[in-house]
């Protein structure tokens, strides 16, 4: 409901910040030269009237740009043609009656300067030009609207499989209990890929649609314990991750060297982390605390030689 | 904020290639404790540090910051870069001292993330779009 009146005050408000809509974002986003027909029908300014009279006739088409050693020298359409006809000018030069001061669009500029120039002009086409004036293509209302319907389909498409892909699995999958487990090994010392594995657990939480907060808590939760197994682990170690649909589990285990006191090492600031990592930003006594703070659940257990666990739980 | 607004109060430069600067930051933390930012730092932060490691950018990414600022003038390694690249999370550089970055943000009105009334992490379906960050 408080949605719902949202979305009918911001249509019924001229709010400051105007919503933008995909279609608003495609004329920016797309470029000309994306939507532009390529294969251009010319004419040079030689030949005559009754040609173009032919041209446009074969062709099913009601103007062409006239190019003069490659470049556009002017545009014709049947306008000039029809106006030729009534003064009984048929054979004279496409050059005599061309328009010469031709408007333009770049070929890399975002559609959106087409639409402008179409409304602000009336024209029913425009040549597409490169940056060094050659042309390059020709654009008319039409090829921008096909061009917007292609790639709203084309997204549309993408969204449609994406969607499936991941958050529809809980749905889909149907047993008494369904859990999702990634299992990420994680080495020792290894600091320039630590991270990866809580990424790609992020990732992999994104694409299921968990609400942006949970993910977040995860995300820090799992980069601690990841970077713990980095920092004091003599072997590495492993990060299970078991995805429910209302919660997720994650369990960090390694082989040593086990923590002597986990009391202590549960207090706020107290670290056993060298030198090389404290310069890095790391190792300042928080990672457990952080944990905790991000957990619904955990528990941790460790025995000294042997390894520690630790588990937690977050409500998805 | 946006990113380009930024800029412009720390005279800071862009260190990614092809910078969104259209991004907006809602408030500003002051970090070289990675710790600290991934216990402090709401999503929509914008961090200035001194720390040019990858894991800087790696903390971002879990923390849901918006985009770094490196202080003192120091530019980050290339993995760093590369890494950021990679996460899509913008690189500045700023030539003054940590102290006056923050300063000169701070001055401008863009809050503390410690101090910002909390929207997105209290995010419930209906309040999110409701709540809006203060200018």
């Amino acid at each position: 409901m408080v949605i719902n009146q949202q979305e009918e005050k911001a249509t019924t408000t001229a709010s400051p910040h105007p919503e933008v809509t995909k279609l608003r974002e495609l004329v920016y986003e797309l470029k000309i030269e994306q939507v532009m027909t390529q294969q251009v029908i010319t004419v040079s300014p030689d030949d005559s009237m009754r040609h173009l009279k032919e041209v446009l006739r074969l062709n099913r088409i009601s103007g062409a740009p006239v190019v003069h050693d490659g470049g556009l020298a002017g545009i014709i359409s049947i306008e000039d043609l029809i106006r030729a006809l009534e003064a009984g000018k048929i054979d004279v030069k496409v050059g005599e009656k061309m328009t010469t001061e031709v408007q333009t669009v770049f070929a890399d500029e975002s559609i959106i300067q087409a639409v402008n120039k179409f409304a602000r002009l009336g024209f029913g086409r425009l040549p597409v030009v490169d940056r060094q004036g050659k042309l390059v293509g020709m654009l008319t209302q039409g090829d921008v609207v096909r061009g917007l319907l292609r790639q709203l389909e084309m997204e549309y498409h993408e969204e449609e499989i994406h969607h499936y892909r991941a958050s529809h699995i809980f749905e889909d999958i149907v047993s008494d209990q369904t859990g999702l487990i990634l299992r990420y090994k994680v080495k020792a010392q290894d600091f320039v890929r630590c991270g990866e594995a809580a990424s790609k657990l992020k990732r992999a939480l994104e694409r299921l649609g968990a609400k942006p907060t949970a993910v977040r808590r995860v995300a820090i939760a799992s980069y601690e314990a990841e970077t713990n197994l980095v920092i004091h682990t003599t072997k590495g170690g492993e990060l299970i991750a078991e995805i429910q649909p209302q919660k997720i589990r994650i369990v960090s285990v390694d082989s040593g060297p086990g923590i002597p006191d986990i009391e202590k090492a549960l207090q706020p600031g107290y670290s056993t982390a060298p030198e090389w990592i404290r310069e890095m930003g790391f190792g300042a006594g928080m990672g457990l605390n952080n944990i905790q703070t991000c957990a619904d659940e955990m528990h941790l257990n460790s025995k000294v030689n042997v390894g520690t666990r630790l588990e937690i739980f977050i409500n998805l | 904020m946006t990113l380009a607004e930024v800029l412009s109060i720390i005279e800071g430069k862009p260190i990614s290639a092809d910078l969104d600067l259209s991004r907006k930051v809602s408030m500003a933390c002051g970090a070289d404790l990675m710790s600290d930012v991934l216990a402090f730092t709401h999503a929509g932060t914008l961090l200035m540090t001194g720390l040019t490691n990858p894991q800087v950018v790696r903390t971002a990414e879990m923390a849901g910051i918006v985009a770094i600022v490196f202080v003192r003038g120091k530019l980050p390694p290339p993995e760093t870069i590369a890494l950021a690249q990679d996460k899509d999370i913008p690189l500045l550089a700023s030539k003054y001292t940590m102290y006056e970055t923050c300063g000169r943000l701070y001055q401008t009105g863009l809050p503390s993330c410690g101090l910002f009334r909390l929207t997105a992490d209290s995010w419930s379906e209906g309040s999110a779009s409701s709540s809006n960050p203060p200018a």
